[in-house]
């Protein structure tokens, strides 16, 4: 019987031959982060709970300040530090106000055909490059630490047919948010989101991540591109080699299939306070705003600011919005920097802020207050994610992030 | 397990409802878990007993990866989950840290908050308001996480 991408990572994995949905498997884990949102239980856990501490491979290991940075308070100092220490004492990679932990990890570590555990849910990202990575929390990542191993529980694969081309204007994100919408934020539960078909050869690295980034949203384990040489070119150019280049079988057995058509999407929104409430951006349009947010694991990218500020550039943000332009990691500010964007940026009144999870986590800058309202290109819009449990998230690509944050209002682009 | 009351909550309830991000940072999960189901009834850390029950509905614990979020709700006392259906990563992290969590198709809307409920996890019944309603069991290798206290629980057993 054949087998997906995701079957044939699993079994490479745990050393087997052939894997199928429903087994439970023992796997070597290729490589394991964790961030600052839970490590400090985690380095707690490793001196107070266990029998006989160790770690299987410091190598495999990535630890990486983002939620926080630069900390907000000494009790938020002090987990930090818990991390910092434990980092340099076993000899772990440790990264700190240099990006998102997912933007640093593809930059970076992410190589097509390896298993990846994070230790947040949106480590499904890294399926962009043909990776099976996913969300853990702090005692499973603490026992792959500890053992170099876990255990899953191998998921079917739903199969995200793509064809056609996005049209000017319209962009992956409200693609992802198209699809949620679609599907629900339940539809890919315990299951694997594989995208493929002409459509997806239309996208590139950075437009799969925006992708398999949400994938979460709709309760996937994960979502994975196949490594095709658009993969292989973005890695090679990065210096990096593929652990192994999967792609699904023939006769792989696929429990759903959905067709997608790239050029009927349009810009589109989710409502407060569900990711799956998604409308075409008209149907929100003249929402009054507070804030807008272009940044996150999703839409922080040199792609997204570019979206941005070509929107703002010779305008004025209005004057009741704070808009928070966050890139998600050095790498990207600095190309952002160099091709003038932060420059039309800060002309335009946004506020420029360093790289890290910043108010789509709702707990480090940017928090709004009670009845605000937020249009962001973050991650989530859940009941008082950004801040005060009053007030309200929309999600929307960086064009309308932009755009609204000029007008005041909720609008497209095409609106200003 | 004992009787319990039930606090009952609506379908795709997120894991940062459960406990907000600006907790996630604080030292310990005592200090958070005052902090639990804040957005939703800041009084439930001061209502919940020990031994009480959390009851959802479809996709429970959807959202962030946050371990604490099944972390305060065993620190509070809360004997069990039981819900329609669970987002994989909080289901996970339950079982690893040894909270009991259970699916249960019927339950959800049957029961309100207030109700009392007694959960068997090896019948894999609930028994509620004079009725009995049956459960997914736990596959074997999760339900023995479990029985032995957790996920490093049962690394430390293996190392004897």
């Amino acid at each position: 019987m054949g087998m997906t991408i995701a079957e044939k990572i699993i079994a490479r994995a745990a050393g087997v031959p052939q894997v199928k949905a429903g087994d439970i498997h023992t796997v070597n884990l290729d490589r394991m982060m964790t961030n600052d949102g839970t490590t400090h239980l985690t380095v707690d856990m490793y001196h107070n709970k266990l029998k006989n501490p160790r770690i299987a491979d410091p190598k495999k290991m990535v630890f990486i300040v983002d939620h926080n940075v630069p900390s907000d308070s000494a009790k938020t100092a002090a987990s930090q530090k818990k991390m910092r220490d434990f980092a340099r004492e076993h000899g772990i990679d440790f990264w700190e106000g240099k990006g998102v932990c997912h933007q640093i990890m593809m930059e970076h570590y992410v190589c097509p055909g390896e298993l990846i555990f994070g230790a947040d849910s949106h480590t499904c990202t890294y399926g962009a490059l043909g990776a099976f990575g996913t969300g853990v929390g702090c005692t499973d990542l603490l026992y792959g630490m500890v053992t170099g191993t876990s255990w899953v529980l191998v998921p079917e694969t739903v199969r995200f047919y793509l064809t056609g081309e996005l049209k000017e204007g319209v962009y992956p994100r409200d693609l992802m948010l198209s699809v949620i919408g679609e599907i629900g934020a339940s539809g890919v539960s315990y299951q694997v989101m594989e995208f493929c078909g002409p459509g997806a050869r239309t996208l590139s690295v950075n437009d799969r991540m925006v992708l398999c980034n949400l994938a979460v949203e709709a309760g996937a384990k994960t979502a994975l591109f196949e490594a095709d040489q658009i993969a292989l070119d973005w890695l090679e150019a990065r210096g990096r080699k593929p652990k192994a280049v999967f792609r699904s079988d023939e006769d792989a057995v696929y429990v759903r299939e959905y067709t997608f058509d790239l050029g009927e999407i349009r810009p589109v929104a989710a409502k407060p306070d569900f990711v799956d409430d998604v409308v075409p951006v008209e149907e929100v349009c003249g929402v009054r705003i507070d804030e807008a947010f272009l940044g996150s694991c999703n839409n922080g990218r040199i792609d997204d600011l570019r979206v941005g500020a070509a929107i703002v550039k010779g305008r004025k943000i209005a004057d009741h919005v704070r808009f928070l332009v966050v890139p998600a990691s050095q790498e990207v500010y600095l190309q952002a920097l160099e091709e003038g964007l932060i420059d039309t940026f800060m002309r335009s009144g946004a506020i420029v802020m360093n790289p890290n999870c910043s108010v789509c986590w709702g707990s480090c800058q940017g928090v709004i207050g009670e009845n605000e309202v937020l249009i962001s290109t973050g991650t989530r819009n859940f009941k008082g994610r950004a801040g005060h449990p009053s007030s309200r998230v929309y999600l929307g690509s960086a064009a309308t992030v932009a755009a609204s944050a000029v007008k005041g209002e909720i609008c497209t682009a095409g609106m200003l | 397990m004992s009787v319990g009351k039930i606090f009952k909550f609506h379908n795709d309830l997120d894991t940062d409802q459960i406990i907000a991000s600006q907790y996630l940072l604080l030292p310990t999960i005592d200090e958070m878990k005052v902090h639990t189901f804040e957005s939703l009834d800041p009084e439930f850390p001061h209502k919940v007993k020990p031994g009480d029950y959390v009851v959802g509905g479809d996709n429970f614990g959807c959202g962030s990866s946050r371990e604490q979020a099944p972390g305060v709700l065993k620190a509070l006392g809360i004997q069990a989950v039981v819900a329609r259906s669970f987002a994989r990563i909080f289901y996970r992290n339950a079982i690893n840290i040894g909270l009991p969590v259970i699916v249960c198709r019927e339950l959800p809307d049957q029961v309100e908050t207030g109700d009392e409920m007694e959960l068997s996890m090896t019948e894999g019944t609930v028994r509620a308001g004079g009725k009995v309603y049956s459960c997914t069991k736990l596959p074997p290798y999760m339900q023995q996480i479990l029985n032995q206290g957790g996920l490093i629980a049962s690394l430390n057993e293996e190392e004897v």
